[in-house]
């Protein structure tokens, strides 16, 4: 698949289209998922803090965790769950009746003409996508921050700022990329050798969700960890 | 134009195509027959170049597809037309989309121009394209659904050879007529390869210049309606037994025609 990101044709059309269906249709869930995620993590935290007498400290501690962890996590998952399930279905649908071989004996190449585009629209996708989910999220902590915990606005998003710094930035923008090879690879790779049917189709579905969403958890530690040793001076 | 060599080919551990061989002329018509499982569809499968076999050979215009890079084995497909089993028909393009696929996909034409040969192709295909030409697939009958494939696979480069994979499987007897009018006409009036794969001898007795029995992954029969009227393979009279009454009411009343 990554040969064919660099092949002729291109399939922009496609790839627009692709675009369009990740990135609109998966909005919204992004922004629940944000909203209530950064709500809960703000609250459950601005508790903790209150003991201790470091309330203003949350929005150090809500950019931190929401752009390094929860917002690449979330939002990929989320993603995952949509719109993996739907290419590994469409593209496992198209092999069983046959789709496939149509577009071969046309002279079509299938991966080039399925996966690539929807690499491409995710790897798009995935970051913007991120980059809502964790304004969303850190704006339901600044209403928590600001409503129950009774921490100032301005402090609150002076903390943010001051912690949106290089190495967060850059491990926020990182993972979703990472995260968009997981969800294109699995889904298609299902897709394409799905076997058995409307069964088939089925079965490959779930495991594409499943194996993406675990794949997803696995390399944001191994990223975390990596980036914890080289961007040390940076975090 | 075709020629299979000594092909034999497996599923794993399945034996499915033991040692055959034909070929096939570049205005042939050929049906190839046999029961359900006995490799019929795998040959297409193979003149394609989606499967190769683990020996012999495969040629299509000279060259052996098996040992071609996938590229080149794109401009080889290009040259033949196939019509799947229940079309294969793009369910996320309309109609006119469908027909026009490879003209959208290998050429610079406008949607427009694009759109006039779709309908065009359409109404030699005998489809009324004003009605149905919006229309996604789904929303057409079986034998719509199988013109239309048929259509897609001409509006290409003008195909050398046609390859149908049981064209009329489940088709009404009215649209099973039409079809194979269809199949007929392209042969005649095209003057191209073709290779039918059916288990419904009756339908394939009006058309075909050469029969193929390929029972067990071997070939049982290869030779002409006299000579499949006369066979004594056992193995053959087998296969044609269950057809045998309305098979001799096609015999007396096409061969004649025909002859």
């Amino acid at each position: 698949m990554i040969i064919a990101l660099f092949r002729r044709p291109f399939y922009f059309a496609e790839t627009k289209e692709q675009m369009y269906l990740i990135g609109i249709g998966s909005l919204y869930l992004v922004i629940l998922t944000g909203i209530f995620a950064g709500q809960g993590f703000a609250l459950a935290f601005s508790n903790e803090l209150a003991d201790f007498g470091a309330k203003d400290y949350l929005g150090r501690i809500m950019t931190i965790a929401i752009v390094r962890e929860l917002g690449p996590v979330l939002a990929a998952l989320m993603i995952a769950a949509r719109v993996a399930a739907g290419i590994t279905a469409e593209i496992g649908a198209m092999k069983s009746s046959n789709q496939l071989n149509a577009l071969l004996s046309f002279g079509i190449d299938p991966i080039q003409k399925l996966a690539v585009p929807r690499l491409l629209a995710l790897i798009v996708m995935v970051p913007v996508l991120t980059i809502f989910c964790d304004v969303i999220a850190l704006f339901g902590g600044y209403i928590i921050a600001v409503f129950l915990a009774h921490v100032s606005g301005t402090m609150y998003f002076a903390a943010v700022k001051e912690r949106l710094i290089f190495g967060n930035l850059f491990i926020g923008i990182l993972k979703p990329i990472v995260f968009s090879f997981v969800i294109a690879f699995i889904a298609c790779y299902k897709g394409f050798y799905s076997e058995g049917g409307t069964k088939g189709v089925g079965k490959a579905t779930t495991e594409s969700v499943v194996l993406s969403s675990i794949i997803i958890l696995v390399v944001n530690f191994f990223i975390t960890k990596m980036a914890s040793s080289f961007l040390k001076g940076y975090l | 134009m075709i020629e299979i060599k000594n092909v034999s080919f497996s599923y794993g551990d399945t034996p499915v195509l033991k040692n055959i061989s034909f070929n096939v002329g570049s205005s042939e018509s050929v049906v190839v027959m046999g029961p359900s499982g006995s490799g019929k569809s795998t040959i297409l499968r193979l003149i394609l170049g989606l499967e190769c076999p683990q020996s012999g050979e495969i040629c299509v215009d000279g060259l052996n597809i098996c040992n071609l890079k996938e590229k080149e084995k794109q401009e080889i497909r290009k040259k033949i037309g196939m019509v799947f089993q229940d079309g294969a028909l793009f369910d996320s393009m309309s109609v006119w989309e469908n027909v026009g696929f490879y003209l959208l996909e290998h050429t610079k034409l406008s949607l427009e121009e694009v759109g006039k040969r779709a309908v065009e192709m359409l109404g030699f295909v005998g489809l009324d394209a004003k009605e149905i030409m919006n229309k996604l697939p789904e929303q057409l009958s079986g034998g719509m659904q199988r013109r239309v494939a048929i259509g897609r696979s001409l509006l290409s480069t003008a195909p050398k050879a046609m390859l149908y994979d049981e064209p009329t499987t489940g088709l009404d007897p009215q649209s099973t007529e039409n079809v194979l009018e269809l199949i007929d006409k392209l042969n005649k009036e095209r003057d191209i390869a073709t290779i039918v794969v059916t288990h419904e001898i009756v339908d394939a007795i009006g058309f075909a210049g050469r029969f193929i029995i390929i029972i067990d992954g071997q070939i049982a029969f290869d030779g002409s309606l006299e000579e499949l009227r006369d066979s004594k393979n056992l193995d053959v009279l087998q296969f044609l037994a269950p057809f045998r009454l309305s098979f001799n009411e096609v015999l007396k009343r096409d061969f004649f025609n025909y002859t």
